[in-house]
């Protein structure tokens, strides 16, 4: 149940097993999927490992299974789909297995080179075939010097020029072209044509030959001619049958691998992958024990030791394998157990680090936070809405778009969760921006009236419109603003006001820094827990506190003032600026008139800054100066209890190794980091701002100069105009606001978190589990 | 600030969020996914809360008005209550 919040708990364990249940040890391991085989023969190359052999005869028999199914898909057979089969590769599989693609491979290549001659054949029999049809027409010449022969028709006229400058002309060329026959089409579209020239000389021989033109010997009398037509039309018919044969045979062949195919590209895999894995092993001496280290979670132990078990029993031998956990120093693997839910989220937190083991996990909160941020950014329920459909379709036809094996496809299809719950909170934030494709929904009436500006109960006339462009209200005439807020969101009024900037800036400006707090402080929290979780309560007095008092008497003030200046009534013109507030208590700066929101203020301001400024030195100094007094005390002790104390207090004493001079220097980079960043980060989730700033302006600009223009239009033809503008409408939408604005959006709310939430807490060095599956190895073809 | 009109909408998200942060977690069955579910309901009430909470305060005590065209003016002074 823990698991998900923290990395598991791993154990590094023994196997000891025999030569022969190996392979079927090692093929249920596969199966589980749960085990990572440690390299017990680092210093060796690859091609000095026991098995490279097998593994080289594996990775020979995928070349010739890649052949097979290359011809296979040229053919068009179809393949039949992957069936599950149980059968365990043993060794003599191997050789039975080689054997047979071997004796494929060869039949194959036979084939194809016998279909290949036969189809030449084939071809300049047909061509001797038209040339002597046609021949007859030729024939008033009756010249004795005469070469015929077949010529690719585009080529034909170059041909026909290179005789023009080789024979001046003395010389009779006729040519036709051959209409292509039912059966020519055997991938040979290119169009031919038969000539005859009548000339004297010999040379033409080698320009025809240049010319990749076919020569072929022409009887002169007729008689002789007709003999040849028969016999040709003969070795035509006889032919094609073989070619007919050929073919059948072919393709019974191809079918008969074909339906295997997918059975043995499993097969070889999975021994390809044993082989490798078998190298990673040690091998006893006397040849009958095979020991492997694996890395395995504590909680599946049982399920190993059983499948150990059943592979040894399968085998046939007597022993069943040894299963022994041995206790270490070395950082396990970090192994987070995900469903196809929760994946998508761990592999955005994996990409930027992988977790410390048994560090704090920040899946499970990404999981709501990165959304919801993303929502902030997006802030359109429309859009949203149209997010979520997406997302539903991927969700539901999430098969047939794997199969399309289309790298964009797939990352979209991994993402499909991670889509449809960015998009549900988009239609929240939505919501309560009252924002959809820029439009307002007034659905509890706006807290904003005009009637009340006018007279007698306040300063406007009907001459008042009359004069100016805009006119502003003003709250503090009774009436106009009712006191109570537009109860879900911002009020409709908003939308259509010119001055909507100056107030929705000033909103999303103090949300975002609210946000950004919050989201911060929710981080530091974080580290207590781990600090927590490692016994290490040192560090919680000497870095959790200062950081946590830090941050709350700077910016938790920050957001007091905010919460301050939006719960009391002020008037407009005597209202402080907060920003200047800010600064002015940065400064120790009272001067000026005006800049008290409350009444102790300036003591609670000077105190608050002097309290942070403490941390810092608290921040800097405390951890060093502790460590320093360890190490000396430790140093005074070690002289006459050295060895007893060494192995006391082993942690201590590899830690003294480390120099002074380092801690400090880590300890300096860690508090001006922490509190420089303190304010940076609180900066940078302005982008919240300025991110649903950019997208709200974009939806009003498609709104205002695209739609709206074709729905102003008062003519009967405005139904055709707004059909065809509408789909503009759509098209630009979806590209620019959907697609490239949900992009940056992401982008932005993965580097909030990657950078201003993480680094208060996660150290991510460390390493992937991964263990020996041959699902994943599946999946990942 | 304490006129009824504030007070509903506030108690009524309040409420609304606060059962679905506070009270459905106690219903969701044992199982290996409780955990990530409880966390996800939590931090959906609490960040959902939060967002809409700021909205309003935001709005509670303007400090200036709207600043509107003739025309809508003139619309709103006819049609708007």
């Amino acid at each position: 149940m823990d698991s998900f919040f923290r990395s598991e708990e791993m154990c590094l364990v023994q196997l000891f097993f025999q030569t022969e249940s190996a392979h079927n040890c090692i093929n249920e391991l596969g199966h589980l999927g749960l085990v990572q085989f440690k390299d017990l023969n680092p210093g060796t190359v690859a091609f000095q490992r026991r098995f490279v052999k097998e593994v080289k005869k594996c990775e020979e028999m995928e070349r010739i299974l890649r052949f097979l199914e290359n011809e296979v898909v040229k053919s068009n057979i179809p393949i039949p789909a992957d069936f599950t089969s149980e059968t365990i590769p043993v060794p003599r599989d191997v050789l039975d297995l080689e054997s047979r693609f071997d004796k494929l491979e060869q039949e194959l290549k036979e084939i194809n080179s016998n279909r290949d001659t036969l189809r030449q054949n084939f071809t300049q029999l047909m061509e001797i075939n038209h040339l002597l049809k046609v021949f007859d027409a030729f024939l008033f010449y009756l010249h004795d010097r005469f070469v015929a022969g077949v010529i690719k028709h585009e080529r034909f006229p170059a041909f026909e020029k290179i005789l023009w400058r080789l024979f001046h002309g003395n010389f009779v060329l006729r040519h036709a072209e051959i209409k292509p026959h039912e059966e020519e089409n055997m991938a040979d579209p290119v169009k031919k044509d038969v000539f005859v020239v009548f000339v004297q000389g010999d040379q033409i021989r080698g320009k025809i030959r240049k010319f990749h033109a076919s020569m072929y010997p022409c009887p002169n009398n007729a008689y002789a001619r007709k003999e040849m037509r028969t016999n040709v039309n003969t070795r035509i018919e006889d032919l094609r049958l073989v070619l007919k044969r050929t073919e059948e045979f072919r393709e019974t062949t191809l079918t008969a691998a074909a339906a295997n195919l997918q059975e043995w590209a499993s097969k070889v895999k999975k021994m390809k992958a044993i082989y490798y894995t078998l190298n990673l092993c040690n091998i006893d001496i006397t040849q009958k024990l095979i020991v492997a280290e694996i890395w395995c979670p504590v909680s599946d132990l049982n399920s190993v030791h059983t499948a150990l078990i059943h592979g040894s029993e399968q085998s046939g031998s007597s022993l069943s394998p040894v299963v022994n956990r041995i206790q270490t120093q070395q950082t396990p693997p970090t192994f987070n157990r995900v469903n196809s839910f929760t994946s998508g989220f761990q592999s955005i937190i994996d990409a930027y680090g992988v977790g410390n083991y048994q560090e704090i996990n920040p899946a499970p909160y990404t999981m709501v936070t990165f959304p919801f941020l993303f929502a902030v950014m997006f802030g359109d329920c429309g859009h949203g809405l149209v997010m979520t459909l997406l997302a539903l379709w991927l969700i539901l036809h999430q098969e047939h778009f794997r199969k399309l094996k289309n790298e964009l496809i797939d990352m979209l299809v991994d993402g499909r969760y991670i889509i449809f719950l960015m998009g549900l909170f988009s239609i929240y934030t939505g919501l309560i921006y009252n924002d959809c494709f820029s439009k307002s929904f007034n659905v509890f009436g706006s807290s904003w009236s005009v009637r009340p500006m006018f007279h007698p109960h306040g300063p406007w006339t009907n001459d008042t419109l009359h004069d100016s462009g805009h006119l502003h209200l003003d709250p503090l005439v009774s009436g106009v603003y009712s006191g109570n807020p537009y109860p879900f969101g911002v009020d409709p009024i908003w939308n259509i006001a010119s001055n909507k900037l100056s107030f929705l800036n000033s909103y999303k400006m103090k949300m975002s820094v609210i946000m950004g707090v919050a989201h911060m402080l929710f981080g530091v929290t974080l580290s207590l827990v781990n600090y927590i979780f490692f016994r290490n309560l040192k560090d919680v007095a000497l870095q959790f506190i200062p950081e946590v008092i830090f941050m709350l008497s700077l910016f938790g003030y920050l957001i007091f003032l905010i919460l301050y200046k939006w719960c009391v009534v002020m008037k407009s013109e005597s209202a402080p600026s907060i920003l200047l507030l800010f600064i002015n208590m940065m400064l120790f700066d009272y001067s000026s008139e005006g800049t008290v929101l409350y009444r102790t203020q300036k003591p609670v301001q000077i105190f608050l800054v002097v309290v942070a400024v403490l941390m810092v030195p608290w921040l800097l100094f405390a951890k060093p100066l502790l460590l320093y007094r360890k190490h000396k005390q430790l140093k005074f002790l070690s002289l006459p209890f050295c060895l007893s104390l060494f192995f006391g207090v082993k942690k201590a004493f590899v830690s003294l190794q480390v120099s002074m001079a380092d801690i400090f220097v880590y300890q300096g980079i860690h508090t001006i980091e922490y509190c420089l960043g303190c304010i940076s980060n609180t900066a940078s989730y302005l982008r919240l701002w300025a991110l649903s700033l950019a997208h709200a302006e974009l939806s009003e600009v498609l709104w205002k100069m695209v739609l709206q223009v074709a729905l102003r239009v008062t003519s009967g033809m405005g139904s055709v105009l707004l059909a065809v503008t509408f789909a503009a409408f759509a098209v630009l939408t979806v590209t620019i606001l959907l697609v490239m604005e949900g992009l940056s959006a992401f982008l932005h709310a993965l580097r909030l978190h990657w950078v201003e939430f993480q680094n208060k807490f996660y150290k991510g060095s460390g390493y992937k589990f991964t263990p020996l599956s041959f699902n994943r190895m599946r999946d990942m073809q | 600030m304490a006129a009824l009109s504030f007070v509903i909408p506030m108690s009524v998200m309040t409420l609304f969020w606060g059962i679905i942060g506070g009270v459905v977690p106690w219903f969701i069955p044992k199982g290996p996914n409780r955990g990530v579910i409880v966390t996800m309901l939590v931090l959906t009430a609490v960040c959902c809360y939060l967002f809409w909470l700021i909205a309003i305060l935001a709005q509670l005590n303007p400090l200036f008005g709207p600043a509107l065209k003739n025309d809508t003016i003139w619309y709103m002074y006819y049609h708007w209550p």
